[in-house]
């Protein structure tokens, strides 16, 4: 190292190359995180800002206030606290049965040997090539018709949207999972079958248990999938009551643009909140998550 | 563990674990069997009702198929893959194969419920014949606040109890019926009688509503009296026309609405089968042609750049964090990949607004017109979406680079390659073997990034003269996504289907090369 470095260096020591290159590097990560950084910073200002503006002199606001804050949760006409009601009980509902309802399948997928098996696991992966978004207007449809009869999952309704999210979930997530069940040993789960246990109480038991991690990365990874949908949501509801935020906040800023940048930023903070502390969370989770089930597909 | 243990400790085989098979068990199985099997069902055959056939078939299979799992023993791991394949089947392969048939049918505004649904509906339609006699009649309501109406035949002076879409209830039948002195109802169980100077008010609020069933039923025509209806219009099989009672007018159907000779309609029409009519609409409506290639275009356009952009930025980055000597590693890498953790739909709005001419900082201070032309609002969505994506990049190339050897690097050096040719000729290809299918799985996302789209300018500034709403920012599926809802002239779901199509044979055909890449498939056919 030190030969090929010191023919073309003139004068110059390694150490103050290495230093040198060091803080070009640390001044290239800077620059860039001033860029990620930018929008947020300047929609934190704005929120606390009295104005409104989006100005860079009041990047950070003179005299902070809560205002934007107070008139964004208590405006009638736009239910901001109802928004985040609904995104937070669709993600949760969403994430919960899609957890309940993989783990179900990877179980049987991982632990049993029978006949359609292969067939089913490539149908699920081969069913995920045709992305439900293409299908925005058959589902659009299809809930018309069905809240016909159960006005509790038709058009504009919550239910409903479950269901659709339910349906594209299923398939990709199962696979993930399988691959988590398959890396824990079998011999535990023959041991309790010796014991007389049920699949099921093998299942709930000893499996359950050791997968843990995997079902809160799945729950995760599908609240926030869910938390962040703007076409789906879009799409199928169509009533203030019953937006999620992405569709409200969106809606929201396009309607009065000039007027409404303070408490648009407001609720943006707010908005961002609950992906921001469970990204910070799946943080070491995720990765620990994600390669212990990649070891064997 | 607490787990439950078999009663008499003294035997030797006492299990750690309780039998299920009990009684409550199977009460239980048996019990939400039936009740799943039994929604299906009823919503199947409610379906058929409406001649919703595909539909109604799609519930009857997977009713059949869950009780046929769950009540053979062979098929018993089938059991714990169902319940999540009954959402599957429903709300992602039947959505597919919908919209394959949808994309051959002109389903649009006015055509959007099935043949028997339209038909049924229409017969619903009632009129007032002339020179029908007027009945008597008082105003009541129900206790859910519906209205409903206690009517006296002129003919027999015989009285009924009528309610929208009933039979008429006779007098005898009705509970708690209590008559005043004028034979009046005073009271009944259920109903309430509304006051007289009510009348008015009831007779407006109840226009053209039919009490009783179209067989026999009246409307109130007046404070004092109420007319007898009859049914408007009879479906005629033979002739597949609605037949006018009033005047004979014969409304032929003519795809899928019934039209009469002198052009008028009649409301709700039904989808037909109409072939490929959609597809070929796309080459040879100009004005459909014109906004579908420009926008064709421009969302390849529009992928490719999106991909290569946060790449190259992605791996510029990762190369420069890829070295031990940096300082807070850790927290300089959480940071720059910040704008991964906000939701899109707040972050391109925030961007929409720092581009804002007027209010924006960027915008005011620099305004080629990031909204209204049609070059550099494509070029301020591609920079919106540079901020959005690179971090994604950032992270599996920093991946990528760590499980690169370090010890080629050496060999290289000792043969005295410069650093760029190490990039070149090792950094490059070695990444290209890992990364190259996640590329191209984000431009299969991008082709259909239609948050991004919609959320900054909803596809505008507009394409002007196109039979479609459609922008100069307008991907496929945003454009889709306005056909079929946006449309100030009625929704053309058929047309909407069609396009569907055309992008998921792009994005297939992209999806086939990433197996191929990834050997994805294969691996599924010899490792599971």
């Amino acid at each position: 190292m030190s030969s090929a470095t010191s023919k073309k260096s003139s004068g110059m020591t390694m150490a103050t190359r290495r230093r040198l290159d060091t803080a070009l590097r640390l001044l290239v990560a800077l620059i860039f995180i001033a860029y990620a950084l930018f929008p947020v910073v300047f929609v934190i200002g704005t929120s606390l800002n009295p104005s409104g503006s989006l100005q860079m002199a009041q990047i950070i606001p003179r005299n902070p206030t809560l205002d934007n804050y107070r008139s964004l949760l208590t405006s009638q006409t736009n239910p901001f606290l109802r928004w985040m009601a609904n995104s937070l009980l669709v993600s949760t509902v969403t994430a919960i049965l899609t957890v309940a309802l993989c783990a179900l399948a990877a179980y049987s997928f991982s632990r049993f040997r029978f006949k359609s098996r292969k067939r089913l696991l490539q149908g699920l992966l081969l069913s995920q090539v045709f992305p439900n978004i293409l299908a925005i207007v058959a589902v659009f449809l299809m809930l018309q018709q069905i809240g016909r009869y159960f006005p509790m999952f038709g058009l504009n309704t919550l239910g409903g949207l479950i269901l659709v999210y339910l349906g594209g979930a299923i398939g990709f997530n199962t696979w993930l999972m399988k691959g988590f069940f398959d890396t824990v040993p079998r011999d535990l789960d023959e041991s309790a079958m010796l014991d007389g246990a049920s699949p099921w109480q093998t299942f709930t038991t000893i499996i359950l248990p050791l997968v843990r991690p995997v079902l809160a990365v799945i729950f995760m990874l599908s609240f926030i999938g869910t938390y962040s949908d703007y076409l789906m949501a879009r799409v199928l509801l169509s009533s203030n009551q019953q937006y999620t935020v992405a569709v409200g906040l969106s809606l929201f800023i396009g309607q009065q643009f000039g007027q409404r940048w303070g408490e648009f930023a407001a609720g943006a903070v707010l908005a961002a909140i609950p992906t921001m502390i469970l990204f910070y969370i799946s943080q070491s989770q995720l990765q620990g998550g994600l390669t212990s089930g990649a070891v064997k597909g | 563990m607490a787990v439950p243990t078999a009663e008499g400790t003294g035997g030797r085989k006492a299990s750690r674990f309780s039998q299920d098979g009990s009684v409550l068990g199977l009460l239980v199985k048996v019990l939400g069997l039936s009740a799943i099997v039994g929604l299906l069902t009823y919503t199947g055959w409610r379906l058929l009702g409406d001649g919703a056939y595909a539909f109604a078939a799609a519930f009857f299979i997977t009713a059949l198929f869950f009780t046929l799992v769950f009540v053979r023993k062979s098929t018993v791991p089938l059991r714990w893959i169902m319940p999540g394949l009954v959402f599957l089947i429903l709300f992602q392969l039947y959505p597919i194969f919908f919209t394959v048939y949808t994309a051959f049918t002109n389903y649009s505004t006015g055509r959007n419920v099935e043949k028997p649904a339209a038909i049924a509906a229409i017969e619903r339609l009632t009129y007032v014949p002339e020179g029908s006699p007027a009945w008597g009649w008082t105003p009541l309501q129900a206790d859910d606040g519906s209205a409903a109406v206690w009517i006296i035949d002129p003919a027999d002076g015989a009285a009924y109890l009528a309610v929208p879409d009933e039979d008429l209830v006779p007098a005898a039948e009705v509970n708690g019926l209590q008559l005043d002195a004028n034979g009046a109802p005073a009271s009944m169980d259920g109903f309430t009688v509304l006051p007289n100077n009510q009348r008015f008010l009831f007779v407006s609020a109840n226009q053209g509503v039919t009490f009783g069933d179209e067989e026999r039923g009246v409307q109130v025509t007046s404070s004092t009296e109420a007319r007898q209806t009859r049914q408007r219009y009879v479906y005629d099989p033979e002739l597949d026309a609605m037949i006018d009672q009033r005047d004979g007018t014969i409304f032929v159907s003519q795809m899928g609405i019934f039209t009469a000779e002198d052009g008028s309609t009649l409301a709700p029409g039904y989808p037909v089968w109409v072939g490929v009519e959609n597809f070929t609409s796309i080459i040879t409506n100009p004005a459909i042609r014109g906004p579908f290639f420009t926008i064709f275009i421009w969302t390849f356009i529009w992928a490719f750049f999106s991909v290569l952009e946060t790449f190259i930025l992605g791996l510029l980055l990762a190369l420069n964090m890829n070295s031990p000597n940096i300082p807070f590693q850790r927290i300089l890498r959480v940071l720059l990949i910040v704008p991964y953790a906000i939701p899109a739909f707040i972050t391109v709005k925030v961007w929409v607004g720092l581009l804002n001419p007027v209010l924006g900082v960027i915008g005011s201070a620099w305004n080629p017109g990031w909204f209204t032309d049609p070059f550099w609002a494509k070029i301020g969505i591609l920079m919106v979406n540079l901020w959005l994506g690179y971090p994604y990049m950032f992270l599996i190339i920093t991946g990528a680079l760590q499980s690169i050897p370090g010890d080629i690097y050496e060999a290289a050096r000792v043969d005295g390659a410069g650093p760029f040719y190490q990039f070149r000729r090792l950094t490059l290809p070695l990444l290209m073997v890992s990364i190259g299918p996640l590329l191209i799985g984000s431009f299969a996302f991008n082709f259909n990034n239609f948050a991004i789209i919609d959320l900054y300018n909803s596809g505008g500034p507009p394409i002007p003269g196109s039979a479609t709403p459609a922008g100069y920012t307008d991907i496929l599926i945003s454009y889709t996504y306005r056909i079929a809802f946006g449309g100030a002239r009625g929704n053309d779901y058929g047309l909407a289907a069609a396009i569907s199509i055309i992008i998921f044979a792009i994005v297939a055909t992209v999806t086939i090369l990433n197996f191929r890449f990834t050997g994805q498939l294969e691996e599924v056919s010899e490792n599971v």
